[in-house]
């Protein structure tokens, strides 16, 4: 049985309007003549959500009891019994209270999937396992509830729900996403314009890093066209997202070319590897030892990884690492004036140039000593 | 007579490539042999946006008198909703531009310089971490209660306390108001310094 068509609408936020485009596909797809159904509906109390579902087959929900309280969850025994073409099953990150078949609902989503249902389904962005700190420490918000970003991964489709803070604020305003008591608590907390702001920035990275790993997935899996054509595909610059190598050593003066690198990561909006290429068969130690501590505990605060590749030809490395981690920018540090008959070897940015794909950027960074004693 | 000449010539050319070759070794880095023996280092913990400028240049004066390198730490408080071991990409934004005023004060006066970044609860956690796995032999503090480039009383009780190194704290003085900060182009990232009172 082939698997069942997964569309995910993304959102940076509640109340952008990701279940009323899922249900407004969900109709059109009805009006096609397919067997359309919700597995499971959180209408919120909006208006123009509960109207979108008018019309659409409801599986009934499953009735659970905890303590005192009745809660009710998707049926997904009712719905696989059911076998329509299509379900739409809202809020894929939430979490299953216990005694039923799975934690969470997108493992219930999966379930379904495997049963060849197609499914549409939604998800806000913050709920991504990976974009949890990073979120919390933008908005100071922590969700509990998290998803692994395999489940975006794995989707056929992912529709970016997008709208502007400005807009967003004026739903909220209008009373359009929450019941009016709450509004001034909400326009406090989380609905503040910067943290809107920010939410949509890593929302949109988000889909076009998603887009372009399903593009190069793609064209790396093409069988047809020439053994030429298929090496043009692998060193087609990337449409989306820089990627920025830094080299580094062991020692303190790295950190300046580690903190300029950083920076530019931050304005391209990039990710950042720092790389040292140790010569091979050295043991790491003394010294030598604390600087890589060093070097490890700033790419954790700054979020880059640190990559340690033993070779005793540091621009072959370099020119491995940049094609299997797709990086665009090389940075490195000023190099001691060469003596003797390095004099005659071909400066170490010219050496990369020629060794990397075309289209990446080599950048040097100078060394503050040179560059005082040039003042 | 010739032959001795040849032979002359010859020991002078090969006792002159050893002492080239002897030259050049010592001059590689890391082989100097007026590298200290022990690394001594002098440890600058700050917080916030500012740095005390007399307990910079105390540092500093210090670290140039000794041969010893300049470990500026900036302490970084993560909220307990995160890992401690998280990235804190608007911590680092703060800490950079620091770094880079305090390197380029040390680098003009002829002092090394290897910065951190170190995280913790609170400040003095912060502080107690980087105790833990950072040698050093002073360690240089404003005995400032301002909260933005100092530390509280009970801190620097706490750090005479469990410091393996000796204690510097600077008494507050009028010239305690001037700071070290980033600014203008420096706070985006091309470490202008500036010296300014409160």
């Amino acid at each position: 049985m082939n698997r069942g068509h997964y569309k995910i609408f993304l959102g940076m936020a509640a109340g952008v309007g990701k279940t009323y485009r899922m249900l407004q596909e969900g109709q059109t797809e009805a009006e096609a003549g397919r067997d359309v159904v919700i597995g499971y509906l959180e209408p919120h109390k909006r208006e123009e959500t509960s109207a979108q579902a008018r019309g659409l087959e409801v599986v009934p929900r499953h009735h659970v009891q905890i303590r005192d309280v009745t809660v009710e969850e998707m049926d997904l025994v009712g719905l696989l019994d059911r076998d329509p073409d299509l379900a739409l099953i809202d809020e894929l990150a939430h979490t299953n209270p216990p005694g039923l078949a799975h934690q969470k609902r997108y493992e219930d989503i999966a379930d379904v999937l495997g049963a060849g249902i197609d499914v549409f389904s939604t998800v806000n962005v913050q709920h991504l396992e990976s974009l949890n700190d990073q979120v919390a420490e933008l908005t100071g918000v922590r969700v509990r509830e998290t998803v692994p970003d395999s489940v975006l991964g794995a989707a056929d489709e992912v529709v970016l729900i997008d709208l502007t803070p400005e807009a967003l604020i004026a739903r909220l305003r209008a009373g359009k996403i929450y019941p009016g008591e709450n509004i001034d608590a909400a326009l406090n907390n989380f609905f503040r314009i910067e943290n809107l702001a920010a939410l949509r920035e890593v929302s949109l990275r988000q889909v076009a890093e998603d887009v372009e790993s399903k593009r190069l997935t793609f064209s790396q899996g093409e069988s047809l066209g020439t053994r030429e054509e298929g090496q043009l595909s692998a060193d087609t610059p990337k449409a989306v997202g820089e990627r920025l190598l830094a080299l580094v050593r062991p020692q303190p003066s790295s950190q300046r070319l580690v903190r300029r690198a950083w920076r530019s990561a931050q304005r391209l909006g990039t990710d950042l590897d720092l790389l040292w290429v140790k010569p091979p068969g050295k043991p790491i130690e003394g010294e030598e030892e604390r600087q890589v501590t060093a070097l490890r505990q700033l790419a954790s605060v700054l979020g880059a990884t640190l990559l340690i590749e033993e070779h005793d030809d540091l621009v072959a490395a370099v020119a491995r690492l940049v094609r299997e981690r797709g990086s665009t920018y090389i940075m490195v540090g000023e190099s001691e004036p060469p003596r003797g008959l390095a004099r005659l070897r071909e400066p170490l940015p010219q050496r990369l140039m020629r060794a990397t794909p075309p289209g990446v950027d080599v950048r040097i960074v100078a060394h503050r000593g040179s560059k005082e004693a040039g003042q | 007579m010739i032959e001795i000449e040849h032979l002359l010539i010859g020991v002078a050319l090969i006792g002159g490539l050893c002492g080239g070759y002897l030259i050049a070794r010592s001059r590689l880095p890391g082989r100097r042999s007026d590298r200290p023996e022990a690394i001594h280092q002098i440890l600058l913990p700050f917080t916030g946006t500012e740095v005390s400028r007399r307990a910079l240049d105390a540092a500093l004066r210090l670290a140039r008198a000794e041969n010893a390198t300049l470990m500026p730490a900036y302490l970084a408080q993560v909220p307990k909703s995160l890992p401690l071991e998280c990235a804190i990409p608007n911590e680092a934004t703060r800490a950079m531009p620091m770094l880079e005023a305090i390197e380029q004060r040390a680098t003009a006066q002829g002092v090394a310089v290897d910065a951190r970044i170190e995280r913790g609860r609170s400040y003095r956690h912060a502080l107690e971490r980087l105790l833990e796995h950072e040698t050093f032999d002073r360690v240089v503090v404003p005995a400032s209660a301002s909260g933005a480039t100092g530390f509280s009383g009970d801190d620097l009780v706490w750090l005479l306390q469990k410091a393996p190194a000796e204690v510097l704290i600077l008494r507050p003085g009028p010239e305690d108001r001037r700071v070290v900060s980033a600014s203008g182009p420096g706070a985006n990232g091309n470490g202008k310094t500036s010296a300014r009172s409160r």
